[in-house]
């Protein structure tokens, strides 16, 4: 539904709007078109973000959070696979799956959450752990995990006895899919899963297909 | 403490955090998408959005009146103008603009021409009947009732559809008396 054509002209020259502000603070750019980036309220986002977990969970698939789960995790899958696409339309193809995973945590990463993951970790085997000390999206939901439910928080039905560890799973499922969207418009196939024993930092595990 | 001056809709804009609004529209898109897939009605899926506007909108009014300051309107014709001037603007980051007033003053046309929702969307011809931006009536609907006000929200333009706007018709369908704010229907 979403079509890939671009309304500005050039994408590679951007310039974050910052309504209210100055914008002529870099004399250096005044040469190159200045595209705005429109923004919204990251409100917003957060809370269709919570409706979407609330209506699958709650409502469509109630008492099957496997599901409600792989919903959510597809609606992520498709925005990860737009956003890639977009990000990488003016570059070479990534040599390797290193490169890819770097570019997720750099420049994808920085497009949406405004900064980089902090940590990369690798078995150099096809698994990468992608950290970051403060996801956004979890800092602003009340986390409060009973020690049983820390840890890798990716079964559903072990989920369902403790509320809060469900809530925050499955907003998880999320991001999870965004990732794997993004690496799979990449051509590397991957499964994605969230670990947060270790807040405010979320870690994101990519296991690649061989 | 003095009562503070209410804030225009680009300083609280500016104020606020925003995100890349790519993102949010992207999001938007592959959520309806995913409900056509699921619910396979269109008109379930317009329910549905409108279901879920409700009920982000009674959440998201307590950060609008938290971040506003503006005090209680005196009339409809002056909460009409708040939604589209401070309201669109904090959110969604356009202003909208209100017209068509009826001779009571209880109903209006909230005209949007620019909406990030629809950024590069395209509806295709197997979603005839989609209202796409459904999402926005229910989060004016939910906001309104939470100020104590019933209103019903319908669709009379739609950009997607071929038209050159987005034109909401609000219509306030009576003021809920202030003891019991929680309506438990819809």
């Amino acid at each position: 539904m979403n079509k890939h054509t671009d309304r500005f002209t050039d994408k590679k020259k951007r310039l974050h709007r910052d309504s209210g502000l100055n914008s002529d603070q870099n004399p250096g750019r005044s040469r190159q078109v200045a595209i705005m980036v429109r923004e919204v309220s990251e409100s917003c986002l957060e809370t269709l973000l919570t409706e979407i977990v609330s209506s699958y969970c709650n409502g469509f698939y109630a008492n099957k959070p496997e599901l409600a789960a792989r919903r959510i995790e597809a609606i992520g899958f498709q925005v990860g696979h737009q956003l890639s696409e977009r990000y990488t339309m003016d570059r070479p193809r990534f040599t390797d799956h290193l490169d890819a995973i770097k570019f997720i945590c750099k420049d994808f990463w920085s497009e949406l959450f405004k900064k980089q993951i902090d940590n990369l970790k690798t078995n150099h085997r096809g698994t990468f752990v992608l950290q970051d000390n403060r996801f956004r999206w979890l800092a602003h939901m009340s986390v409060d995990l009973s020690a049983e439910a820390s840890g890798s928080i990716q079964d559903p039905s072990a989920m369902a006895d403790n509320k809060e560890a469900q809530a925050t799973g499955m907003h998880l499922y999320f991001p999870c899919g965004i990732i794997r969207g993004a690496l799979s418009n990449l051509g590397i196939q991957c499964a994605v899963s969230a670990d947060i024993s270790n807040l405010p930092a979320c870690s994101f595990v990519v296991r690649i297909k061989a | 403490m003095a009562p503070l001056a209410p804030k225009s809709g680009d300083a609280i804009f500016a104020s606020v955090e925003r995100v890349n609004a790519e993102l949010f529209t992207l999001t938007y898109g592959a959520m309806v998408r995913q409900l056509i897939t699921d619910l396979e009605e269109v008109e379930e899926v317009n329910k549905q959005l409108d279901q879920m506007g409700y009920n982000i909108g009674i959440r998201l009014v307590d950060e609008f009146l938290a971040k506003s300051n503006v005090s209680r309107c005196v009339d409809f014709k002056e909460t009409a103008e708040v939604i589209a001037k401070v309201g669109f603007k904090m959110f969604l980051g356009v202003t909208a603009s209100v017209t068509n007033w009826d001779v009571e003053g209880t109903t209006c046309s909230i005209i949007l021409e620019d909406n990030p929702l629809v950024d590069f969307v395209e509806l295709p011809d197997t979603c005839q009947g989609l209202y796409y931006c459904n999402i926005l009536s229910g989060v004016i609907r939910g906001s309104l009732e939470m100020v104590s006000m019933k209103t019903e929200v319908t669709w009379l333009r739609d950009m997607l559809r071929g038209d050159d706007v987005f034109e909401l018709q609000v219509k306030l369908l009576k003021q809920i008396p202030e003891e019991y704010p929680y309506k438990d229907d819809e």
